[in-house]
């Protein structure tokens, strides 16, 4: 232990102050998450707001409650809230599935699960309309029973579900990976039948983060546009998507509204991404807290 | 290299992990860190190894000050408590980063890294696992990797957090003999971490205990257990049997049960802390003292008979603990159920309001001294 | 494996039926949209297919559309792989904020996102007014496609990052610095093993949405053909003029993309799940 040259110590290198990090890097990436955050994320939300508030009251509220955009609010809210629920419910689907039973197919399934994400929204759009249209392989045979998709309401709603699929399985999957059997094989050795013990013991575990998937995709739907506007035949007053409206304003170089609506959108999104944020801080620190 | 520990403060949030700490830690010698977990004494660790910083007061290796280095240049060995060994590098590759990781200067060659890794490799006897990733090692190994990866700089200082703390039990006393007899040779100033008190006393040759951010006492081992300083101490090492009442007229007494205190002039509350060896039992009450236990259970297995007694005609918080050899077990054969007399033979008396014991000697009478020390 | 073992939904009849319907609800959802994208492009034989790829503007679409990626994903590489760092590997005031912040590009629909970017860098916009005297075009031309790429794009690395580096906590790194070893090579020999594989699969999710993103990029681009058109903004237009086969074509291979994406994560998740260095075998060394 003392054959080669003392390794000297202490080669001068000082702090200025006491709280000092260990760990080496702090400044660094503190410099480029602060420039990068500052300069793509909040920069450019000073021009929505320099282009907002050179408008009147009287102008943001006649451009934000007309009548057009006003019947767009309630389309996307109706359409995005179907496709949450229904995402809810084939998400716990599918995470259960995918969880409990073993069969043939199960990797591709859940490897496809995250199609959505993948898949560029303009080509999802085209493809959704080309099946639900009336020659389409679905729309045949939907139409042959009387039901229209493809530029309705309904088809906004097909559009929002199928992009925000991979929400509530991706939030679910983990929970139920995690859940002890210990718990179920109680219960169920206590003569509680199958339902009981799903209503009693499993689904108190599971909410919580169907509730975050739910939100989540209802988040992305009503943002959705590339999606949406090849399939809903954007029809004034009846599938017409406020993604839409904004972009309309667009084309018509009409920035002042343009922003008045976007501004409320973006609120909304804001207010959802920070709620969803709190929710599953909360909901994370009981998981953790046991 | 000594260590001297200056008067260092450290909060966290509010919670004061550490309070105007100082302690010497002499060269070349073995120190353990005790304490329940919240002591403060994984905090201190870290801010000798620089891996913290302190709120206030400094940090001397030697004469030197090193409360402003960066733990990159204060040349310490630190274990960490789940060994951090590299998972993407071998076990030879884990022990060669701290010579690869030196300025080129002071950078010895690439054979003199593959000699040093053999010899540390040979010190850990564990010659045959150079090849292997650390995933492919048992914990104990991980854990003889983890040091002489440590120590592959030879550095001024060792430093341990919880060593042995995720091994079974059986690989940790291997490794506690193994690193005590590594340290007899090569007397590098260690300091490490423990709230096992049977390890810090077999290990170690100075113990600090420690307790809400500050220190209790620091001793050698033996001394620790037979003089204990503190209630702390007391209670954390070891077994203890008290009996609290009120002194008058030289007397501690508490319903049925008293012990007579010669020389003891204060009058008021107290508590007497007796150890399990301290004590004797006997079918009748002795003329200094009169405490009846009824016998709780009686264990046979080990060097010596555990017996455990609860107060008959009095109180206490804890059960009773009595130790008695096996040929005395034999000739005097106490059973369960029996009313047996505790017989203190040296004793600690902690008065109302005073931090440290006085103790009191009934085998000899004239040996009562004010306290420890 | 005792029979007696009981789970819920483990009654055969309930497990066929769950299954047979997460399967059918799969093939119509997934399955089936995916066929149909590479059905319509091979619609005409695969002479029209190579025909409308080979065309100059789909070829100068795709030509934009890698570039764009090209430029993006480095970016986002640092830029994520700095704030994981920053955000995991340090406490300070405002931590909490700065994570929730970096989601923003997830909440807000993408038009808005084109829409912010348009405002401010546009001829109107403040910054781009200054810029215009300078003569410097953002919006319209591809440094505004990028922008808002990158807009739309930075949470991805990040986010596959920071539960990573969280869950794997600082130790590693610590024993590295109490080593003596500098900045780069505790990233490089350290950290960088253990977080590859999800760096990697944030490259490829980045790669995915930079390739393919639609509204954000329709507001900033301008949509002239052969010059500010990406990939699906190509689609688009190809549909819009009733060359279904053409624009299926051009779909076809953002589909491709996309599912080389799915399959780079079924490979990194198969790689993390398994013990990369597996004990060796008995009586070896």
């Amino acid at each position: 232990m003392s054959t080669t040259a003392n390794v000297s110590a202490a080669s001068g290198r000082r702090f200025a102050g006491r709280s000092k990090r260990v760990l080496p890097g702090f400044g660094l990436s503190l410099g480029i998450s602060l420039f990068f955050v500052s300069l793509v994320l909040l920069l450019p939300l000073t021009g929505l707001v320099l282009e907002t508030s050179g408008m009147s009251w009287d102008q943001f509220w006649f451009t934000v409650t007309d009548p057009r955009v006003v019947e767009s609010y309630k389309v996307t809210l109706l359409t995005a809230f179907a496709a949450s629920i229904f995402n809810g419910l084939f998400g716990l689907l599918l995470a259960w599935v995918l969880v409990r039973y073993d069969f043939p197919g199960k990797r591709l399934v859940d490897a496809v699960v995250d199609l959505p994400f993948a898949l560029p929204t303009a080509v999802a759009g085209i493809t959704l309309v080309t099946l639900f249209s009336e020659s389409g392989w679905y729309g045949q045979l939907l139409s042959a029973v009387g039901i229209e998709v493809a530029f309705t309401p309904v088809g906004i709603v097909i559009a929002m579900a199928f992009t925000s699929i991979p929400f509530v399985v991706r939030t679910v999957q983990p929970v139920l990976e995690e859940l002890s059997p210990a718990d179920e094989e109680a219960a169920v050795s206590l003569g509680a039948t199958d339902g009981r013990v799903f209503r009693k013991v499993i689904f108190p575990s599971l909410w919580p983060a169907m509730v975050t998937g739910v939100a989540l995709s209802f988040t992305r739907s009503l943002g959705e546009f590339g999606a949406i506007i090849f399939i809903a035949g954007n029809t004034p007053y009846v599938s017409e998507v406020t993604s839409l409206m904004i972009f309309m304003r667009l084309q018509e170089y009409d920035y002042a509204a343009a922003s008045a609506i976007a501004s409320l959108v973006l609120l909304v999104s804001l207010v959802l991404l920070f709620s969803i944020n709190l929710w599953q801080g909360r909901y994370l620190r009981r998981l953790e807290g046991h | 290299m000594s260590i001297t520990i200056d008067q260092i403060s450290k909060n966290f949030d509010g919670f004061q992990a550490l309070d105007e700490v100082s302690l010497d830690i002499p060269e070349g010698k073995l120190t353990a860190l005790l304490g329940p977990s919240g002591s403060g004494k994984t905090t201190l660790l870290r801010i000798i190894a620089g891996l913290e910083s302190s709120d206030g007061g400094r940090i001397l290796f030697g004469d030197e000050d090193v409360s402003q280095l960066h733990v990159r240049d204060r040349n310490i060995g630190f274990v960490f408590q789940h060994y951090a060994l590299f998972k993407h590098l071998t076990v030879a590759e884990n022990i060669a980063f701290g010579l690869e990781s030196l300025p080129r200067k002071q950078r010895p060659s690439k054979t003199e890294i593959q000699r040093r890794v053999d010899e540390l490799l040979d010190m850990i006897q564990l010659p045959d696992v150079a090849k292997r990733y650390p995933t492919q090692l048992s914990g104990g190994q991980k854990q003889r990797v983890a040091l002489a990866r440590a120590l592959a700089t030879r550095p001024r200082i060792l430093l341990l957090d919880e060593p042995f703390g995720a091994l079974d039990a059986k690989v940790r006393k291997d490794l506690r003999r193994w690193l005590r007899a590594l340290h007899d040779e090569f007397h590098f100033t260690s300091v490490f971490v423990t709230h096992d008190q049977e390890e810090a006393l077999e290990l170690s040759d100075q113990v600090v205990v420690m307790s809400q951010g500050q220190v209790e006492q620091v001793n050698e081992p033996a001394s620790l257990y037979a003089r204990p300083e503190s209630r702390f101490v007391f209670d954390f090492l070891g077994q203890v049997n008290t009996l609290s009442g009120a002194v008058r007229g030289q007397k501690l007494s508490q319903a049925d049960a008293w012990v007579s205190l010669p020389g003891i002039q204060a009058e008021g509350e107290a508590q007497l802390y007796l150890r399990p060896h301290e004590v004797q039992l006997d079918r009748s009450p002795a003329s200094h003292a009169k405490l009846p236990l009824r016998i709780e259970s009686i264990s046979l297995i080990g060097s010596e008979v555990r017996i455990e007694l609860t107060p008959e005609g009095w109180q206490s918080n804890e059960i009773w603990e009595v130790g008695m050899s096996h040929s005395e077990f034999a000739r005097q054969n106490p059973a369960r159920g029996e009313r047996w007399y505790a017989i203190p033979d040296v004793g600690h008396l902690f008065l109302a309001g005073a931090n440290h014991p006085r103790s009191v000697n009934w085998q000899y009478p004239s040996g009562i001294s004010a306290s420890n020390q | 494996m005792a029979s007696q073992q009981h789970r819920v939904g483990d009654t055969p009849w309930i497990r066929r039926t769950l299954i047979a319907s997460a399967l059918i609800l799969t093939m119509l959802m997934l399955v089936i949209p995916l066929v149909v994208i590479f059905a319509q492009a091979l619609s005409s034989g695969w002479a029209t297919f190579a025909e409308n790829i080979g065309n100059e503007y789909t070829l100068h679409a795709i030509g934009l559309t890698l570039f764009v990626a090209a430029l993006t994903v480095p970016l986002n590489l640092v830029f994520g792989t700095s704030l994981a760092w920053l955000v995991t590997r340090f406490r300070f005031p405002g931590r909490k904020l700065l994570i929730t912040l970096i989601d923003i590009p997830f909440a807000v629909s993408p038009v808005v996102a084109g829409l912010l970017y348009l405002l401010l860098y546009g001829r109107n916009g403040w910054v781009g007014s200054w810029l215009t005297e300078y003569d410097i075009q953002l919006m319209f031309s591809w440094p505004g496609i990028v922008m808002v790429t990158v807009f739309v794009t930075c949470p991805f690395v990040a986010r596959e990052l920071i539960p990573l580096m969280q869950q794997q906590g600082t130790e590693e790194e610590e024993a590295g610095v109490v080593l003596g070893a500098s900045g780069w090579r505790i990233f490089r020999r350290i950290t960088l093993p253990n977080i590859k594989w999800a760096l990697i699969y944030g490259v490829v999710l980045t790669n995915a949405r930079a390739v393919g993103e639609f509204g954000a990029v329709s507001v900033v681009s301008g949509n002239i053909r052969g010059q500010t058109n990406t990939l699906p903004l190509h689609v688009e237009l190809l549909y819009q003029d009733y060359n279904i086969v053409g624009a299926f074509a051009s779909a076809s291979l953002l589909a491709a993309i996309a599912i080389l994406t799915l399959v780079a994560k079924a490979f990194v998740e198969w790689r993390q799940s398994r013990p990369e260095h597996p004990a060796p075998e008995k009586g070896g060394v």
